[in-house]
């Protein structure tokens, strides 16, 4: 078991889509994988120091159920059906929304996302954040958490061809 | 049954419960037990994969009104 590799490209910057690489690298080094997150493009997003620019949209996205996560039971089972031509000129409605998602993110006893984060790096999992996008748009390494090194697509074959998973995300 | 040392994860949710398992079973050295208490109906698939991929022996994994308590002897 402890030759196992997983590998994951993470190109996401949303809040919804911070979850499924850091929930799933935190749970393979648990089970005694080696891991490495390649964060490239909009994934960049999620090894920033400051992870309040992480939303959520619900607009063009219809799975998305739009339920509150207060008030008495009735009411939070109700799905607000609001058409995306209203969301697309409501100001502030992707803030509205995630303050929401974060709400029932506590509800339910989900980790934070800088939480998932210090799990990851606790657990000795790899990032390497994709130096060409860093510099496409304009960051600088003192935008992103410590521990994080920066490479290129080479960088991430070397370990991702030899992984047993490879995911992107 | 007897054990070393118990972890509350009650209230937590995927993917906590094995982390923070996983995390004690590391304080414990080999032939110790774990108790962990989980609220996360997920948590009853989630130890017996996490047993079986980890070689940490799932000694028992019960059920009693919403709550679930595993023990896990540590490899």
């Amino acid at each position: 078991m402890e030759d196992k590799k997983m590998a994951i490209i993470a190109t996401k910057g949303t809040l919804d889509w911070a979850y499924p690489p850091f929930i799933l690298a935190s749970t393979a080094a648990a089970l005694g994988y080696e891991t490495q997150i390649f964060f490239t493009f909009y994934g960049l997003q999620l090894v920033r120091k400051d992870t309040s620019g992480l939303k959520v949209s619900p607009l063009g996205n219809p799975g998305m159920p739009m339920k509150m996560p207060f008030g008495p039971k009735w009411f939070r089972g109700i799905n607000w059906n609001i058409p995306n031509a209203v969301q697309a000129v409501v100001p502030g409605f992707e803030s509205f929304a995630t303050v929401l998602m974060k709400q029932t993110i506590k509800n339910n006893g989900v980790a934070t996302i800088p939480e998932l984060r210090e799990l990851c790096q606790e657990a000795e999992v790899k990032f390497i954040a994709c130096q060409m996008t860093v510099e496409l748009f304009g960051f600088e390494h003192s935008d992103f958490i410590d521990g994080l090194e920066f490479g290129g697509a080479a960088t991430f074959f070397e370990f991702a061809g030899e992984s047993d998973i490879c995911l992107y995300m | 049954m007897n054990f070393d040392k118990e972890l509350d994860a009650r209230g937590l949710n995927c993917p906590l419960p094995i982390l923070r398992t996983k995390k004690t079973l590391n304080e414990l050295t080999a032939g110790q037990v774990l108790k962990i208490l989980a609220t996360d109906p997920g948590s009853v698939k989630d130890f017996a994969a996490f047993a079986k991929q980890t070689g940490n022996e799932l000694l028992s994994s019960t059920e009693a009104g919403g709550e679930y308590t595993f023990f896990i002897k540590k490899k």
